[in-house]
């Protein structure tokens, strides 16, 4: 009998890796499409040429304003990339996940917020680490702080956020985001939970259908 | 260069020198990483350094102002939030966007519900939260995100006025 569960289970592990392998491919056309930054350079300047034909008076503040940008962005950017080029190298992205199912409570979530603002790796990574995570039985509360990290708070583009938006903005916005997460996640997994109860029919079969 | 500009460079290469003491080859595959983000950001970037020389020169401030500037209220809000959930664009180059937007007249409110959404709520990633987390994980963490970020907006704007 233990054989055919094993072969099941092999069949189920090469299904989800199937399943997986697709939707970066879906996610790579989506990227192409969405990041197809040459037809925006190229409408943008557009856009600026003809609105400077229509406009030429105003075309001498749009020169200074994106002239400034330009001096704003080149000052801090590559700093900023070589940041996140560090932490991509120093940063496990095995260590961030290994540390993750630790703690509990409150301090489970707070280390789920605080390796979510490691940067190792765009959101759509972190979607199936976090259906992982959840196979393994990790909480929804910790795991859905950890998603919610990644997606909005990253050290080295908090750099971005105090050059253009200041300290007190952006220390301020960090600690109201850090300090709502925590209840959101909570009443999230009471939300989630408590249908899961409704719907149950057997337990490991009810978490299957709705984690794959 | 800014005060801020000269302190977050110089943390970087505190970092970056530690990094080479400890090891040359990591550094430099790290800087090999930094490069490859370049090259991906570096049209978005320049696209994004003429659309605020675009807005800021041909926009009139006031129309900044009448959509989301503080007259405009909790609606102003909630209108920032909506448009920061369905647009998708890197962080680093929403700072800058929001930053030319305040200055135009929109409200802190208004730009902190933009980042916080922006940021928080991926509609172009939705479909595949949900195929790897399940509908109800995706749709409350998006829902309930959208109202936390209306309610960070709501206490920044009262802090900062």
């Amino acid at each position: 009998m233990s054989e055919e569960q094993a072969a099941n289970s092999v069949n189920a592990e090469n299904a989800q890796a199937q399943n997986r392998k697709r939707t970066f491919q879906w996610l790579r056309k989506v990227n192409a499409k969405v990041r197809t930054g040459y037809s925006l350079l190229a409408g943008s300047i557009l856009a600026a040429v003809v609105l400077s034909m229509m406009f030429p008076p105003k075309r001498g503040k749009f020169v200074k304003s994106s002239a400034m940008f330009f001096k704003e962005m080149i000052t801090v950017l590559p700093s900023v990339l070589v940041l996140m080029g560090l932490f991509t190298v120093w940063v496990k992205r095995e260590t961030v996940v290994r540390f993750l199912g630790q703690g509990s409570g409150i301090s489970g979530i707070l280390i789920g917020i605080f390796l979510g603002t490691l940067p190792t790796g765009p959101l759509y990574i972190a979607f199936p680490l976090a259906s992982m995570l959840l196979r393994k039985g990790a909480r929804i509360a910790t795991v859905m702080a950890f998603l919610s990290a990644w997606a909005c708070i990253k050290i080295p583009q908090e750099l971005m956020e105090i050059q253009f938006l200041g300290i007190r903005f952006t220390l301020l916005r960090l600690t109201a985001t850090i300090v709502l997460l925590i209840p959101m996640v909570l009443f999230a997994e009471a939300m989630h939970d408590r249908k899961k109860e409704e719907k149950r029919q057997g337990d490991t079969v009810q978490r299957k259908n709705i984690f794959n | 260069m800014s005060i801020t500009a000269i302190i977050i460079n110089s943390i970087v290469a505190v970092c970056l020198a530690l990094s080479l003491l400890k090891s040359r080859e990591k550094t430099l595959l790290a800087l090999k990483v930094a490069f490859n983000a370049a090259k991906r950001i570096g049209l978005e970037v320049l696209a994004l350094i003429i659309i605020i020389g675009i807005i800021t020169g041909f926009l009139p401030n006031r129309s900044v102002a009448a959509l989301i500037g503080s007259e405009r209220g909790l609606l102003g809000v909630v209108i920032a939030a909506v448009l920061g959930s369905v647009l998708f664009m890197p962080a680093i180059i929403a700072f800058p966007l929001a930053s030319t937007l305040k200055s135009m007249g929109a409200s802190t409110m208004a730009i902190t519900a933009f980042i916080t959404t922006l940021t928080m709520i991926g509609f172009v990633f939705l479909p595949l939260e949900i195929k790897e987390l399940g509908k109800r994980f995706a749709f409350l963490r998006n829902g309930l995100s959208f109202v936390v970020a209306i309610v960070i907006a709501v206490i920044i704007g009262v802090i900062l006025g």
